[in-house]
């Protein structure tokens, strides 16, 4: 029964020190402690939200990067395309002045031949005109030798002018 | 209660220091008790007629109550401050020294079997004793060495500031954590923080103090979390805090509970019968706990005793059995403290929680 009768005394004496501990402790240490360790579970959950934040911003960066890349590689494309088909452009153009001129140069020589040529003729046709007369001459003088020498003679110049 | 034998281990580690020098009291009989050698021949004499007739249940109920002297060695006690008041004679001061174990009276005061009485009526009646006994005296040495290390903390964390814990931090750190993130939220919620303060502090008061109760030597071994006055004045503590942060779904539920009108008679009484009952239960469940500890330890030392005195070669045999049960039920002892001061601390959370909650 002693066991479990309280003595009033240690009930005195519990109620004061647990009292005076509770206020004490309160004031000097749970307070602090729990306050400190608030402020350090903050601090903790800033600083990872801000280092989720870095890296957030850094892939954005980063994509951002790529997005630029990506528009300066197709410029560089497009701009080496247009060069390209500028060259095509610029080759095909001297190519076909330079036959046009070519073909002109063509038909210029071809005008000057036909024009040398019709000279040719016109000499050739004088020419041919002066041995007529040439031949002519000798056969009026054959003629007047004898008739048919002046025959085979005749036909003699005429085989080699027809020939010619 | 829940597990007496567990509980009763833990009490008996410190009881069990104090039974080792009751031992060796019992050895040593024959010699010096320095402190108090005005009257040892009368007491020796007395003693050594005790001790050879061994008594184990006298022996573990001395160990498990309250002292006016701290017992240390042989007949050596701190002897502790008597403080009596009476509506007659006023406030009474002196040392439990004047008393010499009930062989002597003073100022009308006798001890008689651990209690104060008038020395002519041999009754206790108007007698106020506020004496600080071995366990009011354990419990100051233990409050003060709370106060110390938690005030220590708290200047290390102010020191520390927003750096990561280190040393000591490391071992308060997760306890408080503990009670604060998987005892006081969950039960109490939002309002946790505000019972947080009580909460620790009820936790690290039975706690440490179990684990000194643990403590075979001087600043331990009182039996202060197995006393009813002490588990009784927390658990009331416990009961005021419910009740005045109580709201009026508490009462509603408690007055006008969900369940068909006829059914009032029986279920009201039993609500309010619940709401003295849990406070009650908490009293009762950490004093058993930590007594029956005690007693268990005790007992288990007490056996070497009990069958040296039948054959002394019988108790030096069974010294050994003895001696491995006590440092098993010690080592439990050490987990106990812990689970009760835990097990005290969520029940008043979940009781604190009760009250305070919104709606079911």
């Amino acid at each position: 029964m002693e066991l479990v009768t309280p003595a009033i005394g240690l009930v005195f004496w519990m109620l004061v020190t647990f009292s005076l501990l509770l206020v004490i402790l309160k004031k000097f240490a749970w307070a602090p402690i729990l306050t400190s360790i608030k402020e350090r579970e903050e601090t903790i959950e800033n600083a990872l939200s801000q280092a989720q934040q870095a890296r957030d911003e850094m892939s954005k960066l980063q994509s951002q990067n790529e997005n630029l890349l990506a528009e300066a590689r197709s410029e560089r494309d497009s701009l080496l395309k247009e060069a390209r088909e500028m060259k095509d452009k610029i080759i095909s153009e001297a190519k076909s002045a330079a036959d046009e001129e070519a073909k002109k140069l063509v038909a210029r020589a071809n005008d000057e031949i036909n024009k040398q040529k019709q000279a040719a003729m016109q000499e050739l046709k004088k020419e041919v005109a002066s041995f007529s007369v040439q031949i002519a001459e000798k056969l009026v003088s054959a003629e007047l030798e004898k008739s048919e020498k002046q025959q085979s003679l005749i036909d003699a110049q005429l085989a080699e002018f027809t020939k010619n | 209660m829940r597990i007496p034998s567990f509980t009763a281990l833990r009490a008996s580690q410190a009881t069990l220091a104090n039974s080792i020098f009751y031992v060796l009291l019992v050895v040593f009989f024959t010699f010096v008790s320095p402190l108090q050698a005005s009257h040892i021949d009368e007491e020796l004499a007395e003693d050594s007629e005790m001790d050879e007739k061994f008594e184990p249940g006298r022996m573990i109920l001395e160990h498990v109550s309250d002292a006016h002297d701290w017992h240390l060695w042989g007949h050596t006690a701190i002897p502790l401050p008597v403080i009596i008041y009476s509506p007659e004679q006023g406030l009474k001061i002196f040392s439990s020294s004047r008393l010499e174990h009930g062989h002597a009276a003073y100022e009308g005061i006798r001890l008689h079997e651990g209690h104060l009485i008038w020395e002519d009526e041999a009754c206790t009646d108007g007698l106020y004793d506020l004496s600080i006994t071995k366990n009011v005296m354990a419990m100051l040495l233990a409050s003060v060495f709370l106060m110390l290390m938690m005030i220590r903390t708290s200047s290390t964390y102010r020191k520390r500031a927003g750096k990561a814990p280190r040393g000591f931090l490391n071992l308060l750190e997760p306890l408080i954590l503990f009670l604060r993130d998987d005892v006081a939220k969950p039960s109490i919620g939002k309002k946790a923080d505000r019972y947080l303060p009580m909460l620790l502090t009820v936790f690290f008061f039975i706690f440490v103090n179990n684990l000194f109760g643990l403590i075979p030597v001087f600043p331990g071994g009182a039996n202060v979390t197995g006393n009813i006055a002490v588990t009784m004045v927390l658990s009331v503590i416990v009961f005021l805090t419910v009740t005045f942060s109580s709201n009026q779904y508490y009462w509603k539920h408690i007055f006008m509970p969900d369940v068909p009108v006829w059914m009032y008679p029986i279920i009201i009484p039993i609500e309010i019968l619940g709401v003295v009952l849990k406070p009650f239960v908490l009293m009762l469940r950490l004093f058993a706990n930590i007594t029956a500890g005690h007693i268990i330890i005790l007992g288990f030392f007490s056996l070497i005793f009990i069958f040296g005195a039948m054959n002394p070669t019988l108790g030096y045999a069974v010294s050994p059995v003895s001696v491995a049960f006590t440092v098993f039920m010690s080592l439990l002892e050490l987990l106990v403290a812990f689970l009760q001061a835990f097990v005290f601390t969520l029940l008043s959370a979940i009781y604190i929680g009760m009250a305070v909650e919104e709606h079911h």
